[in-house]
């Protein structure tokens, strides 16, 4: 069998692919991040529990109103993308030109409130939810034998992952946000509702955690505290990328899922914390993350 | 017919509690240059962002077009018809020049079209897809006012448009700031150099302390210079 550093190959490849596949969730979830903290300076500790509620909104669609998964794909995300924009004019608002502290302990206390009534609601245990009937079954790479759902979530959130990136860097609408982020007040000072467009990029950050949330509904049990591991990583994986990188955000995201991915062949025991050693390493060596700005 | 297109009275402006403006009057006709002289920190750049509602808080009455603007957000001010070329000129590292070009969004009709500003300023056509802040001091001033222009904003606010450039660009500025009058837009403009504004203006206003203290005809110049001289060191 053929070995790289007396690792057999498959192996490699094989928690590789899967690296990719946590690392496609770490890409959209940091992505959402980095574009709200961009615009808006605000830590959103809500993120992971925009996540679970994007599954669980997919779960509740399919088993009261019968949306099936490709229609929730579009409808969870629109819904808590809806909540997000309520969120940030009701309360987030509130807090602009205030200390980043501010709206790091809102934003914690709006994750606490929705998973303690995501758990209230419908428990601890949580529930699994269905594979598509499109998805099922498994293809045979040759290396390894991987489930066409997993394939799937790396292709959707490459997609997903490209289309912002498109959108942001090479569109009208792009360049007004990134103005935005640069100089909002001038940008107002020419006509654009900035307000307006503030609240659209939370709804649009949070919406991106929603759909992250329904692709890895399948994968793991839905329930109201899903989210609240996952984001540790996220954040550590923002860090990373540099504070408001959309670029940085996709790449580390991907990557550390792949350093996951290796971590487990080399050192499994390592798995849980290499992100965190990377970041710290980051922090000393380059403290505005690999595609920050100085 | 001579018509106000902008009307100021009793204009207070404060930054946090710090009272900059304390009662500016002054009126600028449709069609008209007026510059704003005075002292550094005399309260000229404040005036032109209390217009648009850029500082903390402010009182009194700014009259727009015939709408009173006091009240409203800085988009819907600019949406009256206003253009804004700040005195740090504001161009934008993330964007390209042509991004920085098309990126404010109309405010009225008849605005210049982009290929034409191209042809205004041909420098910046060269190097469209050039970081803005790449640009030289004189293209990202030049920037600055061409993408104002693209709007149809018809009152244009332009801070120390010949601020700290070489004068062969100083003069370019002049020629664009006389074809702009001759088409009919109204100009505020905020001016140390004293020499760039005089042969632009039709009337000026001298402010000291956050006040008007004097106001005059292009005409009046001569007469005014012995004063200009002691309050300006022109
Ligand atoms: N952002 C600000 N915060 C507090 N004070 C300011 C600010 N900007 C300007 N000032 C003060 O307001 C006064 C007027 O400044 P400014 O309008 O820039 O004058 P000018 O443009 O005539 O040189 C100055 O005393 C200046 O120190
Ligand atoms: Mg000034």
């Amino acid at each position: 069998m053929t070995e790289i550093f007396g690792f057999p190959v498959v192996v490699v490849l094989g928690q590789l692919v899967l690296g990719l596949v946590n690392g496609s969730f770490y890409a959209i979830l940091s992505l959402g991040l980095a574009v709200i903290f961009g615009l808006m300076r605000v830590v959103n500790f809500a993120h992971g529990a925009f996540y679970a509620l994007g599954a669980v909104t997919a779960l509740l669609g399919l088993k009261l109103l019968g949306v099936n998964y490709w229609a929730a794909l579009v409808l969870a995300p629109l819904v808590v993308g809806l909540l997000g924009i309520l969120v940030e004019r009701l309360l987030l608002r509130r807090l602009a030109g205030l200390d980043p502290l501010y709206g790091l302990l809102l934003t914690f206390g709006i994750a606490l409130a929705i998973e303690g009534t995501l758990q209230q609601l419908f428990g601890s245990s949580g529930e699994s939810y269905p594979v598509p009937e499109a998805l099922r079954g498994a293809l045979n790479l040759g290396f390894m034998i991987l489930p066409r759902y997993r394939a799937w979530v790396i292709v959707a959130s490459l997609a997903v992952c490209f289309g912002t990136w498109f959108v942001i860097e090479r569109t009208r609408l792009g360049a007004t946000l990134r103005a935005a982020t640069e100089n909002a007040p001038l940008l107002q000072a020419f006509g654009v509702n900035v307000p307006l467009l503030v609240a659209l990029t939370y709804g649009g950050g949070v919406a991106l955690a929603a759909l992250a949330g329904v692709l890895a509904a399948p994968v793991i049990l839905v329930n109201g505290t899903m989210g609240s591991s996952i984001v540790i990583v996220v954040f550590a994986v923002v860090v990373i990328g540099g504070m408001g990188s959309i670029l940085g955000a996709i790449v580390s995201g991907l990557l550390l899922g792949l350093a996951e991915g290796l971590t487990k062949v080399v050192y499994p025991e390592a798995s849980n914390i290499v992100v965190f050693v990377i970041m710290a390493l980051v922090l000393v060596l380059r403290p505005a993350g690999l595609f920050g700005r100085e | 017919m001579t018509t106000e297109f902008l009307r100021v009275t009793n204009l207070h402006a404060f930054y946090g509690e710090s009272h900059i403006l304390h009662g500016v009057d002054f009126s600028v006709n449709r069609g008209e240059v007026v510059t704003l002289l005075g002292r550094n920190g005399a309260g000229r750049t404040t005036t032109l962002k209390a217009l648009l509602g850029l500082v903390g808080s402010r009182s009194g009455s700014v009259m727009i077009n015939g709408r009173e603007a006091i009240g409203l957000p800085p988009h819907r001010i600019a949406r009256l018809g206003v253009g804004y070329c700040p005195e740090e000129r504001g161009i934008y590292a993330s964007l390209s020049t042509e991004e920085n070009l098309s990126l404010p969004p109309l405010v009225g009709s008849g605005g210049i079209a982009a290929e034409e500003l191209y042809a205004m300023f041909p420098n910046l056509a060269e190097r469209r897809a050039t970081q803005g802040t790449r640009l030289s001091g004189g293209e990202q001033q030049m920037l600055a006012v061409a993408r104002i222009l693209r709007t149809g904003a018809r009152l244009l606010l332009l801070d120390e448009i010949s601020e700290g450039l070489a004068p062969v660009i100083v003069q370019a500025l002049a020629r664009t700031v006389r074809t702009l009058r001759e088409r009919g837009y109204t100009i505020v403009m905020v001016e140390q150099n004293f020499r760039f504004a005089a042969p632009l203006a039709d009337r000026f206003y001298v402010m000291e302390r956050g006040r008007i203290v004097d106001g005059f005809p292009a005409a009046a110049l001569p007469a005014k210079m012995g004063m200009l001289h002691e309050f300006l060191g022109v």
